[in-house]
């Protein structure tokens, strides 16, 4: 089975090197390629020549947007540079491959990472969406990894918008078929409804693996002789030219319709790909692999040639095709799903093979690694590539994009939601107080996201200790001590929109405090940039701040970013979505059994509010239910949010807290409400000694979405013991209530009572009314 | 230690009911295909019973020194085509049918696919379709223990009811009306949906047996229901207990080393 039959007897009308250096002059497609004449002129200059055709497609999908990072590059060495000693304790692996990776400690390592699907799940939401999480599991199967958990953070136009609907149905499927195919649980994610993402969607996947430190791999083709394998699904014409047509480009109506430039996944496929990978791994039997995701072959050829120690001679005529009339140009494009290339030592191609054959994958043998420095790609023994591979993957063009503080940035800033013609009638009366709380809980981004959620496995594997709707999702990762992890993903598009450095940052304090919520200690963060245009120096400006943002923040809270993904273009037209860095934090629990759910459970518990509430109320939920969007996002302050992470991890870790809520979207009402309907147990809160504190009346008080803020659970027989670290620490903190498990209903002095049952019907109701 | 083991290699967990007899000596296979998901998890659930995990692959063509089966959930072949239609052919299949089938009456629990592997081997009848709501469906689900004579149900009580875990895209079990009252009549309707049918499946069925009660089939997963702090009431809040789905694997292991009820 190691070269393909079919092959044999194609013939195309092959444009080899030796007949791109005679025809210097002959017109090739390079602008519909995505390629700009400058950077065509530059491939030029790299080769000495013409490239051929099949120079021509490596070239103009790994120098599109998508895979070189043109654009983003000068901003993103910041995550390398503001590195404390600190920050590297813990990282095995940096940016720059698959995935990053941390140390757990006990010999055990994590890799994580977030990546976009962004344009291929409006195209075609299910197969976008669906090989958006096998892309991403991919990448962590390439760093010697089991994959362990999916996480997708979605974000979708207006929630009654008749083409949402299309969206939704799709993505949300297309996550759930591939994704519980795999037998990876899906511990969590995000979902929000804004107009701003009606013609471009953004479903971001993130997938968690674990591993021995010894079985990490990387991706490199190192050592004459080695030989170069391609293995998993056959290619075929799906998803040619995804990266630099599809992601690389925005929309509009003008252009024919772009379906063929989306893959198709097969989870069945992929499965098979880890166990078979994992096989391989066990018995050290493969020494450089690679993925092949965007950019396919032209991307897994470049990167480990230039990653290793020589170059690569590749015959493309061995490749398994799908479709057999696939053009060389084309193979070397195409993004078929479930496939992985690596370097296998001559003595180990039998037992590589042995295992293929008992997992039934296919696979052909390539060509070799050679000590020439260069990639030589063949067509039955005729060169139609010669390129030195670290011109292809690495020294592709980077733009300082022009980036100026949007004009309009002033005036957004300057209209505050508190006085605004939206915040007439805000709700005083205890009666007016409940139907707000209930209003917001209901509202699109508030309402419980079961519906989707329970589309998906999260009980696969045995070892979830929590998923969503708590903060973070935990995965129990040795059986033997309780050793686990936990993820959050935020980001918060408005408080971005209003003010894209303090917005960034606030997407990881955010994230940062989710995790600590669980009981976890924040290690790493991996980060999903969704943007629109960077050729809009509005946008460069919003993405340059969210970076500088992001990476002085992480310096702050000590965690440093280990990988991620820029997704650029997000925009309809000129019009651009809110700028969306949406955030993932990997925290550490030595052992998962102590990890703190989101709600309270025992009768008679102390409910404390942690942290002080100001009148912060611009970008906030309300402001959003009230169709309001202007003023300065909440404030940030990393010190309070570290000395909260404390807090809650001594506290999960010593047992003096039994549930712990972060405050975010919809501030202490949400929490209040989530805290309650999480396991069905009521409460009893008084919030007047808040309000004297902090000068902030009641509807401040449960609406404003101050950061820095959580609500606990604490037994009786831990208050002292808590409330005397919080002091000790300097922490401000209130007894707010007490946990009422006979009465069925949240009672807020100065609201009216709510009973949970209405609580949860209304929580509940929204999204099957929408989408049923 | 390399990795998470995939099956079977025993791990050394503390049983968290101290009452769980001790009954390593009993061996229960655990199939894979290479599509199953749930394997781990059906051999931690043995592990955690008492008894001792072996791995079983389908290309296998002896079933080897095992007491007992578990066909765990996933999709075997990818079930492109009609969930386990082509499972049932798998070589180690044709060996579980024979022993499910013999005077030793092989005690076979199959769980979610594996319930359809059974269905499509006819080692139980009817068929199950997608779920009536045509999404897949995630959700702790009660269910009524109508038969605890099984092999599979000696630990429960009659009328019990536990909460497990359901998880599936084709659920919706369905035969004609001859067959359902057969099984009704013969008692042979071993598990029923409380509360919810969470698939359409004909008369709150969520669980059968063949004649003799060592083969038997449903589609929620008691190997997710085995373990403090993993299972429905810690994840999301339902029921009074993680760990309602143990008694399977308890009850399949006291039948096997002759434990009175």
């Amino acid at each position: 089975m190691s070269t393909s039959a079919e092959t044999v007897g194609r013939k195309f009308n092959i444009d080899t090197v030796e007949n791109a250096a005679k025809t210097p002059d002959t017109e090739l497609p390079w602008a519909e390629l995505g390629l700009k004449q400058n950077e065509f002129d530059e491939v030029v200059k790299v080769l000495g020549r013409r490239p051929t055709g099949a120079e021509l497609a490596m070239y103009s999908v790994m120098w599109s947007e998508h895979c070189s990072y043109k654009s983003s590059k000068n901003h993103l060495r910041q995550f390398g540079e503001k590195v404390t000693d600190e920050m590297k304790k813990d990282m095995l692996v940096g940016i720059g491959e698959n995935a990053g990776v941390t140390n757990l400690g006990d010999g055990w390592a994590v890799t994580f990472k977030i990546e976009s699907h962004n344009s291929p799940s409006f195209v075609e939401p299910y197969q976008g969406a669906a090989t958006g999480i096998g892309g991403i599991v991919r990448d962590i199967i390439s760093m010697g990894a089991r994959p362990v958990a999916v996480m997708d953070p979605l974000r979708f136009g207006a929630i009654d918008h008749p083409d949402t609907a299309r969206v939704m149905h799709g993505a949300v499927a297309g996550i759930g078929g591939y994704g519980n195919s795999l037998g990876l649980p899906n511990i969590g994610g995000e979902m929000v409804f804004d107009s701003v993402y009606q013609g471009n969607p953004l479903v971001n996947a993130l997938a968690v693996g674990v591993m021995r430190h010894e079985d990490i791999r990387l991706a490199n083709a190192s050592g004459k002789g080695n030989k170069v394998v391609l293995f998993g699904a056959r290619t075929g014409g799906d998803g040619i030219g995804g990266a630099s047509v599809l992601a690389s480009e925005s929309f509009d109506d003008t252009k024919p319709s772009k379906r063929p430039a989306v893959q198709v996944g097969d989870p069945f496929a992929e499965k098979v790909l880890i166990e078979c990978c994992l096989e391989l791994f066990k018995g050290s039997l493969v020494e450089g692999i690679q993925d092949l995701g965007a950019a396919g072959i032209s991307c897994a050829t470049s990167e480990l040639a230039s990653n290793g120690d020589g170059g690569m001679q590749v015959e493309l005529t061995s490749v398994l095709l799908r479709d057999p009339t696939l053009t060389p140009g084309e193979i070397l494009m195409s993004e078929s799903q479930e496939r992985m290339m690596a370097v296998v030592t001559p003595e180990n191609i039998a037992a590589f093979e042995a295992v293929m054959d008992k997992w039934a994958v296919e696979y052909s043998w390539l060509g070799e690694v050679t000590d020439t420095g260069r990639l030589i790609i063949t067509w039955e023994g005729e060169v139609i590539v010669d390129v030195d591979p670290r011109t292809v993957a690495h020294d592709g063009p980077v733009y300082d994009r022009p980036y100026a503080r949007p004009e309009w940035q002033d005036s957004v800033q300057a209209d505050p939601f508190t006085g605004s013609v939206q915040d007439a009638g805000r709700p005083a009366a205890p009666a007016e107080l409940a139907a707000a709380v209930t209003e917001l809980i209901a509202s699109p981004n508030m309402c419980s996201k079961d519906w989707i959620t329970n589309q998906y496995d999260r009980y696969v594997g045995g070892n979830t200790a929590l998923a969503f709707p708590d903060d973070a999702g935990v995965v129990r990762v040795d059986e033997e001590t309780g050793l686990g992890v936990a993820l959050a993903t935020d980001a918060n598009g408005r408080y971005t929109y209003l003010d894209p450095y303090h917005g960034a940052q606030l997407a990881l304090a955010e994230a940062y405090r989710n995790v600590a919520t669980s009981g976890a200690v924040p290690m790493a963060v991996s980060d999903c940039l969704n943007f629109g245009s960077p050729e809009d120096p509005d946008v460069m400006w919003q993405l340059a701040e969210a970076i500088r943002g992001l990476s002085d923040a992480c310096m702050v809270l000590g965690i440093p970013v280990t990988g991620g993904n820029v997704s650029l273009y997000n925009q309809t037209g000129t019009t651009p979505i809110h700028p969306s860095p949406v955030v993932a934090v990997l925290g550490k629990l030595d052992d998962v059994a102590r990890r703190t759910p989101s709600g309270w459970r025992e009768d008679g518990q102390a409910i404390y509010l942690l942290g002080t509430t100001a009148a912060e109320l611009d970008g906030s939920e309300w402001a959003n239910m009230r169709g309001h969007l202007g003023g300065l996002p909440p404030k940030v302050d990393l010190a309070a949010e570290r000395a909260l992470g404390e807090i809650l991890i001594n506290a999960s870790r010593d047992g003096m807290v039994d549930s712990a809520h972060d405050l975010s979207e919809g501030g202490l009402a949400a929490a209040l409400v989530e805290s309650s309907l999480r396991y069905g147990v009521g409460a009893r809160i008084a919030l007047q000694d808040v309000m004297d504190r902090d000068g902030v009346d009641l509807f401040t008080a449960l609406f404003s979405e101050t950061q820095g803020r959580a609500v606990v659970g604490v037994p009786r027989s831990e208050e002292v013991r808590f409330t005397d670290m919080c002091t000790a620490r300097g922490f401000a903190h209130t007894r707010i209530g007490v946990v009422d498990a006979a009465s069925g209903q949240l009672e807020i002095n100065g609201v009216d009572t709510l009973s949970l049952a209405a609580l949860r019907e209304a929580h509940e109701a929204t999204l099957p009314k929408y989408f049923d | 230690m390399t990795e998470l083991p995939l099956i079977g290699e025993a791990i050394a967990v503390a049983a968290h009911d101290s009452g769980v007899r001790k009954l390593t000596g009993a061996k229960i296979g655990v199939v894979t295909f290479p599509g199953t998901l749930d394997d781990r998890d059906a051999a931690r659930a043995v592990r955690l019973a008492g008894g001792t995990a072996v791995p079983l692959w389908h290309a296998d063509s002896a079933l080897g020194d095992v007491d007992a089966v578990v066909i765990p959930g996933g999709f075997s072949y990818g079930d492109y085509l009609r969930a386990g239609a082509i499972a049932r052919f798998a070589p180690l299949m044709s060996k579980i049918i024979d022993a499910a089938n013999s005077d030793a009456k092989l005690p076979v629990l199959g769980i979610c696919n594996g319930f359809q592997i059974l269905t499509e081997s006819h080692l139980l009848p009817g068929s199950m379709i997608k779920n009536d709501h045509l999404k897949f469906m995630c959700r702790d689900q009660v269910l009524r223990v109508e038969n605890s004579n099984t092999a599979w149900t000696l630990d429960y009580e009659a009328g019990q009811e536990i909460t497990v875990p359901l998880k599936n895209q084709d659920g919706q079990y369905i035969a004609d009306e001859k067959v359902l009252d057969a099984l009704e009549a013969e008692g042979r309707v071993v598990f029923r949906y409380v509360g919810f049918n969470p698939n359409g499946s004909r008369r709150d069925i969520a669980g059968i047996s063949n004649a003799a009660g060592n083969v038997v089939g449903l589609m929620p997963h008691p190997e997710h229901a085995v373990e403090a702090g993993f299972g429905p009431s810690s994840l999301d809040g339902v029921g009074g207990s993680d760990t309602d789905g143990l008694g399977f694997f308890t009850s399949v292991l006291n039948k096997i080393v002759g434990g009175a009820k």
